[in-house]
């Protein structure tokens, strides 16, 4: 028996030692082909975008007034944006992962909705709610409460088509995590609170992260909502994509000198704090 | 239940890929069918004969979407097709290489950018005048009736950003007036100041006439004296790539012709 055994589980050992490192990837080449047009697709548009910049022109056009205030209410607003995803969307995530209940599959298709849904008819949505004439429009306003043209309504507009963004990385991360870990807790008679506190969110915690990373970048892009709900004035309401779009009309330099700053943040905020993915192997043993 | 999630998600991977795929395919129809047009004239000359493409900035859409049936009633078996948007925009269309054979501006600055190119046969002819107006939604909660009402303090005023033609109109008529507006919101375009007043968020904007007269019931215009000092002249021109030249200059003979200045009257352009 011995004799037989030894030999298998070498060669499972081998083959797995070559799937690292050998370069056996498991598809076939063509895939490279269409990877690298997929990759190109993307790239080529940027770099266009960048062949295009006035380099004379770039430091005075990214650090004019205007283009200063656009880019630190972006990042003001793109960051209360994601701490409201991170309050509400935490909270969704849990729910959807590891409460079962009728009409959860409905409830998570509506909460994804903003992933493919036109930015602008977000913004007409979130206008009928929030507007002066909206649903809660009215009751906001009796509670000295003015959505309409503030910054508030830019984060509004932020974290509605961010949260989806949030709560799908979460909710993967809370399936794999799987609840055994909570159970022991449990046994050992931690309060529902305790648990939540110091096992499940520690342990989903680079969900969480990469989730809000996710969603700030999402906020900091947001145009669409933004543009129909909460207006465009200069240090109020008129975010970097704002800018850009206004700047567009008169000035073509401006507008590609601004998109490149803002491509140049994305990529910072997404490239640098994103955890590394973890390699397959490692996957399938936590499994 | 983790199946449920991981098709879902497959579904939303989907349609938005496939969302890609149609956008893709669209652009590329977009693209090709003016090109198809000019090389269909080796095999049968009537169809590039017979086709002339407008570009003409979004206020002229009632009109113009007029004008063009009438021109196709009058000719038969010709088609114009017709594209709209801010004439800024259309311009920066048309310099990269869009296949217009006509353009109608909004305002002459844009007109004199495409001349400046070199992309212009002739020279512009003005057809057409334009002149702001205050957009209230037809409630009226502010009771607003003088240009001088729009400074009132608590009174939310929408116009256009002085980057785009209706804002520096707007400019102008602050400096006519001698009254400085401060507005909760800059749009890029006319359409969106008068978004904000049919929708009720905003309490007045400024606008076009012809905006007022195309949005119908849910706005109320009110005309002011300065508005005078801000009057938009809409120059229209064939271009020098057309291939259609003929048909291009019959088109502009019936927009600047007796027939296109009736239309432009009853949509509430002034006549020059």
């Amino acid at each position: 028996m011995t004799p037989v055994s030894v030999p298998c589980r070498k060669r499972w050992t081998a083959s797995k030692t070559n799937g690292q490192n050998t370069g056996y990837t498991g598809f076939p080449p063509w895939v490279f082909a269409l990877a690298a047009a997929g990759g190109l697709f993307v790239l080529l548009p940027l770099a266009a975008m960048v062949a295009r910049i006035n380099w004379g022109q770039f430091i005075p056009l990214i650090t004019s007034e205007s283009s200063l205030t656009a880019l630190g209410l972006s990042l003001r607003t793109s960051a209360a944006g994601t701490v409201l995803c991170i309050v509400f969307g935490v909270p969704l995530a849990f729910v959807l992962a590891r409460a079962s209940f009728p009409g959860q599959r409905l409830l998570r298709a509506f909460v994804l909705l903003p992933l493919v849904l036109p930015p602008v008819v977000g913004g007409i949505a979130l206008l009928y709610t929030f507007g002066r004439q909206g649903l809660l429009g009215r009751t906001l306003e009796l509670a000295g409460m003015q959505i309409a043209f503030s910054t508030t309504a830019v984060v509004l507009a932020q974290t509605f088509v961010a949260l989806p963004f949030l709560v799908v990385s979460l909710e993967g991360a809370l399936r794999t995590a799987g609840i055994k870990y909570e159970a022991v807790a449990a046994t050992l008679g931690a309060h529902p609170t305790t648990v939540l506190r110091r096992v499940s969110i520690p342990l989903v915690l680079p969900g969480i992260a990469s989730g809000s990373v996710l969603s700030f970048a999402r906020c900091l892009g947001e145009f669409g909502a933004t543009l129909t709900f909460a207006g465009s004035l200069q240090g109020v309401t008129r975010t970097l994509p704002l800018e850009i779009y206004l700047q567009r009309e008169t000035d073509a330099d401006a507008a590609v000198a601004l998109s490149l700053l803002l491509v140049a943040v994305a990529v910072a905020v997404v490239g640098l704090s994103r955890p590394r993915p973890r390699p397959l192997a490692e996957e399938a043993e936590s499994e | 239940m983790p199946v449920s999630q991981v098709d879902l998600f497959r579904l939303c991977t989907g349609a938005l890929l496939a969302a890609g795929v149609v956008a893709a395919g669209l652009a590329a129809c977009v693209n090709s069918t003016p090109d198809k047009a000019p090389s269909a004239s080796t095999d049968g000359r009537k169809a590039a004969a017979s086709s002339v493409t407008v570009y003409a900035a979004a206020s002229l859409k009632s009109p113009f979407t007029e004008i063009a049936s009438k021109f196709e009633a009058a000719n038969p078996g010709t088609k114009v097709t017709l594209n709209f948007a801010g004439s800024s925009a259309l311009v920066s269309q048309i310099t990269q290489g869009a296949p217009a054979d006509v353009f109608a501006s909004a305002d002459s600055r844009n007109m004199d950018e495409l001349s400046a190119a070199g992309l212009i046969d002739g020279t512009p002819t003005n057809f057409a005048t334009n002149v702001l107006t205050i957009a209230v939604s037809s409630a009226d909660p502010a009771s607003i009736s003088s240009f001088a009402d729009l400074a009132k303090p608590g009174i939310k005023v929408v116009v256009c950003a002085p980057q785009v033609p209706c804002g520096a109109a707007t400019r102008k008529v602050e400096k006519a007036a001698g009254t400085t507006l401060m507005p909760v919101s800059e749009e890029s375009s006319v359409a969106d100041v008068l978004g904000k007043v049919t929708s009720g968020e905003a309490d007045a904007g400024l606008v076009y006439v012809t905006d007022v007269k195309t949005a119908g019931d849910r706005v109320k215009g009110i005309t002011f004296r300065e508005s005078d000092q801000a009057v938009n002249t809409y120059p229209i021109a064939a271009m020098g790539s057309s291939k259609n030249k003929e048909l291009a200059n019959a088109f502009i003979a019936m927009v600047t012709g007796s027939e296109g200045k009736r239309v432009l009257g009853d949509a509430g352009f002034g006549a020059l």
